[in-house]
């Protein structure tokens, strides 16, 4: 098994019921499969839950990671979208130490990512930008001389590309062996 | 003994308690027995048991109703049912719940909670057990209102019994158990959008495999727990018998292939017999039925089996390439596979494989326990053999964990499923007695023995209490040596002989059984040992027989822990008629 270990990006429906984020979040420490981020929101459907999860896995163990996923009663579908086109954005807001002279020209940098000024005050300002993990770690990065009060940022949240939308059928093929 | 069924009152669309409805469900899902402990917070449920047929087994600890619940599983096929009461009873039922979960085996637990409005407060007696439970149970959940019981108590026997197997934990408030509403019968087929085990193989797969088993020259079955499970016995004697392949089986499996057929060749593994861990080794193609490639079956994984190409056969698909990287994966019930397999493969006779084989044996008759000469003194080893021959191989047996397990596996016979029942994958300590008991509701007229140490019975013996009070009639060989053996045994190969926290002082076992009206018999020779089982089993009631046994003797051959397969201990031959250079050298 020597497979390299890259980050992969799981999409899990689970039925929107209490305890369902516990026994993810537990199934993953149990089985020692490390969590770089996870992400859960509602969807669009009535009692279905969303969940986006990122770590680092190999082929091998990317199957058992979706195949575990299954034998969890509440989860639905799952989807590894590592190797798929999917558009993939984190948030952040990030307050900024910022006197009045400094301000235009941070504003001007946030401009560049597209960050928006989403709170000002005479000693600090706060920029919200989202994109992918890269662009907002760089803007973070850039930021960093001017003194960062404060961060916050989301995990990824991915969506694949294209029209398809996913399916709730069984399984599929790879889940069930890989 | 379960009582003969009564009639009850069909009160279906009445207006019933939670408590009432738990019982309900719980006749309609076909439970006879159930093992439990009341307290606080489930005393409605207990309130209500009398209005129904269902017997009702009361443990000396809820450890014990967990075990008595997965011995009942075990041996009839079904689904055990222990209840208990929230916070100490409930956590108390963990290690059985962990026991079962490990080994597959499905259990309905049921513990009463604190009021839901008092959920999150610390009441007294609160557990969050759901969360306690998450990880060793199949499923878990927390009811608070009379009108789910219906619903999820059906989902959760459904769920404990289905695909894999497991153990489910079924939570419920006490208020929920003293609410009323109106009991409506549900038997609609069970809808679960998340689960749904699947059963159904894929043509290429299968394909593939028979491809592999038609070009092996060395192929080697592996059998487990999943045999059992399946009832695939018939179908995996039919298999063998066309492919001509022998069988090596795990711990769990034992049984499932019968001991005495001749292309049996036994257990494999950390203490198997060293020709089947080298058949294994040299082997050219892996059939694994139903198990999934346990540390202590594989021993180093880096040199495990390098010739053989592997099809895995596995209900659970996380079970593939978990530890043992496989070619042809088959995710299915391994009985419909062995059918559908039966029916591909070209009928061969394998002479020069099974002659390679026995090639491998060497020695290994002289170096057998059971050709030994005893010098007077008693062996667990023999008793464990005159325990196979006085009872014909047809007791069901049911072992603990340590050093007579694995003796009790060696030279105990089965040639039937369900008749060896042992804590595989947790190895619980204090499993046997209980289980065994369970396993004598589930099958009372068998003949049930449970081998256990000094050690592990101690753990749970207050269950003695409980086989009197329910007249139980199960016969139990303490396998007596004074210490912990399986730990002492590591002590002396791996640890330079210092015997720490291992010697154990007992109780008198004779006079314990008497204390609990029971009847004990002491053994310390081995001409008294067909006496002793005579007499257990012509004595009504349960039996306490006290093994005084070598103390020194280790269990051979044996991979130890992280070695390569092959890479084993062996038995050391006896030299001259009468004595055994290790037994002598180890006087205590």
């Amino acid at each position: 098994m020597s497979q390299q270990s890259t980050k992969r990006t799981f999409v899990v429906y689970v039925e929107d019921k209490p305890g369902v984020l516990n026994r993810v979040a537990s199934l993953f420490r149990r089985r020692n499969f490390n969590i770089d981020s996870l992400n859960v929101g509602q969807t669009n459907e009535p009692g279905v839950s969303r969940m986006t999860v990122v770590c680092d896995a190999d082929e091998d163990k990317a199957r058992r990671i979706e195949a575990n996923l299954y034998k969890l009663v509440n989860c639905l579908y799952v989807d590894d979208i590592t190797d798929k086109a999917s558009v993939d954005r984190v948030l952040a807001l990030v307050k900024v130490n910022v006197v009045a002279d400094k301000r235009a020209e941070v504003l001007q940098m946030g401009e560049v990512f597209k960050a928006r000024a989403v709170d000002v005050s005479p000693e600090s300002l706060v920029l919200e930008v989202s994109g992918t993990p890269d662009k907002v770690q760089n803007l973070v990065k850039l930021l960093e001389p001017y003194g960062i009060a404060e961060l916050v940022q989301t995990g990824v949240i991915s969506m694949t590309r294209g029209s398809k939308a996913r399916e709730l059928g069984p399984p599929t093929l790879t889940a069930r062996s890989a | 003994m379960i009582p003969p069924k009564q009639d009850f009152p069909d009160r279906n669309g009445q207006e019933l308690t939670g408590a009432q409805i738990l019982w309900e469900v719980l006749v309609r899902e076909g439970v006879e027995v159930c093992f439990g402990y009341p307290g606080g917070c489930i005393m409605p449920m207990y309130d209500a048991l009398p209005e129904y047929p269902v017997h009702h087994v009361l443990v000396r600890h809820e450890q014990g109703a967990s075990h008595m619940a997965d011995g009942y599983a075990r041996a009839a096929g079904g689904v055990g049912v222990c209840i208990a009461t929230s916070g100490p009873g409930a956590t108390n039922l963990v290690t059985g719940l962990a026991t079962a979960m490990l080994d597959s085996i499905p259990i309905v637990a049921i513990t009463g909670q604190v009021p839901s409005h008092l959920i999150g407060s610390d009441a007294f007696q609160e557990t969050d057990i759901t969360g306690v439970c998450l990880p060793v149970t199949k499923h878990t959940y927390l009811v608070d209102k009379p009108e789910d019981i219906v619903k999820t108590l059906r989902e959760a026997f459904y769920i404990a019994r289905s695909g894999r197997p497991g153990p489910v934990l079924y939570d419920v408030t006490k208020d929920a158990q003293l609410k009323k509403c109106v009991f409506k019968w549900d038997d609609s087929p069970i809808v679960l959008p998340g689960y749904r085990p699947d059963y159904s193989t894929i043509d290429s797969e299968l394909k593939e495999a028979v491809e592999l088993i038609q070009a092996a020259k060395r192929p080697i079955i592996f059998a487990g727990h999943g045999i059992i499970k399946a009832e695939a016995t018939s179908a995996l004697l039919e298999f063998v018998r066309r492919t001509d392949i022998p069988v090596a089986c795990t711990l769990l499996g034992l049984g499932g292939f019968p001991a005495t057929h001749d292309r049996n060749l036994g257990m494999m593994g950390m203490h198997g017999e060293t020709w089947v861990n080298k058949a294994i080794q040299e082997s050219d193609l892996i059939i694994a039925l139903g198990m999934r490639f346990d540390d202590r079956v594989t021993g180093n994984l880096k040199n495990y089996a390098k010739k053989a190409k592997k099809i895995h056969v596995e209900l659970d698909p996380a079970e593939i390439n978990k530890n043992v990287h496989v070619d042809v994966p088959i995710v299915g019930d391994v009985k419909q596979v062995l059918a559908r397999l039966i029916d591909h493969v070209r009928p061969v006779e394998r002479p020069e494989w099974i002659a390679f084989i026995d090639g491998l044996k060497g020695d290994s008759a002289v170096r057998d326990i059971k050709n030994m000469p005893d010098g007077g003194k008693l062996f667990a080893a023999h008793v464990i053999h005159d325990l196979y021959r006085f009872t014909e191989g047809k007791a069901l047996v049911v072992s603990d964990v340590g050093q007579h397990q694995m003796w009790e596996a060696q030279y105990y016979k089965h040639d039937y499923p369900r008749k060896l029942i042992t804590s595989g994958g947790l190895g619980t300590m204090g499993f046997a007695l209980p289980a065994a008991m369970g396993a004598k509701f589930a099958k009372p007229d068998e003949e049930v023995w449970v081998v256990v140490g000094d050690g592990g019975v101690q753990m749970t013996a207050c269950e003695l209490s409980t086989c009197a009070q329910e007249k139980l009639a199960i016969k139990v060989a303490i396998i007596n040596n004074g210490y912990l053996g399986m730990v002492r045994q590591w002590q002396e190969f791996f640890h330079g002989g210092r015997y720490v926290a291992t010697p154990m002082l007992s109780p008198d076992f004779v006079k314990l059984a008497e204390a609990h009206g029971l009847t004990g018999i002491r053994v310390d020779k081995r001409q008294d040992v067909e006496a002793a089982v005579r007499k257990a089993q012509q004595t009504e009631g349960t039996v306490v027989i006290d093994f005084r046994v070598e103390q020194f003797d280790a269990v051979y051959p044996m991979v130890p822990a992280g070695a390569d397969l092959h890479d084993m201990i062996e038995r050391p031959i006896a030299h001259g008629t009468d004595h055994n250079p290790i037994f002598e050298t180890a006087e205590d």
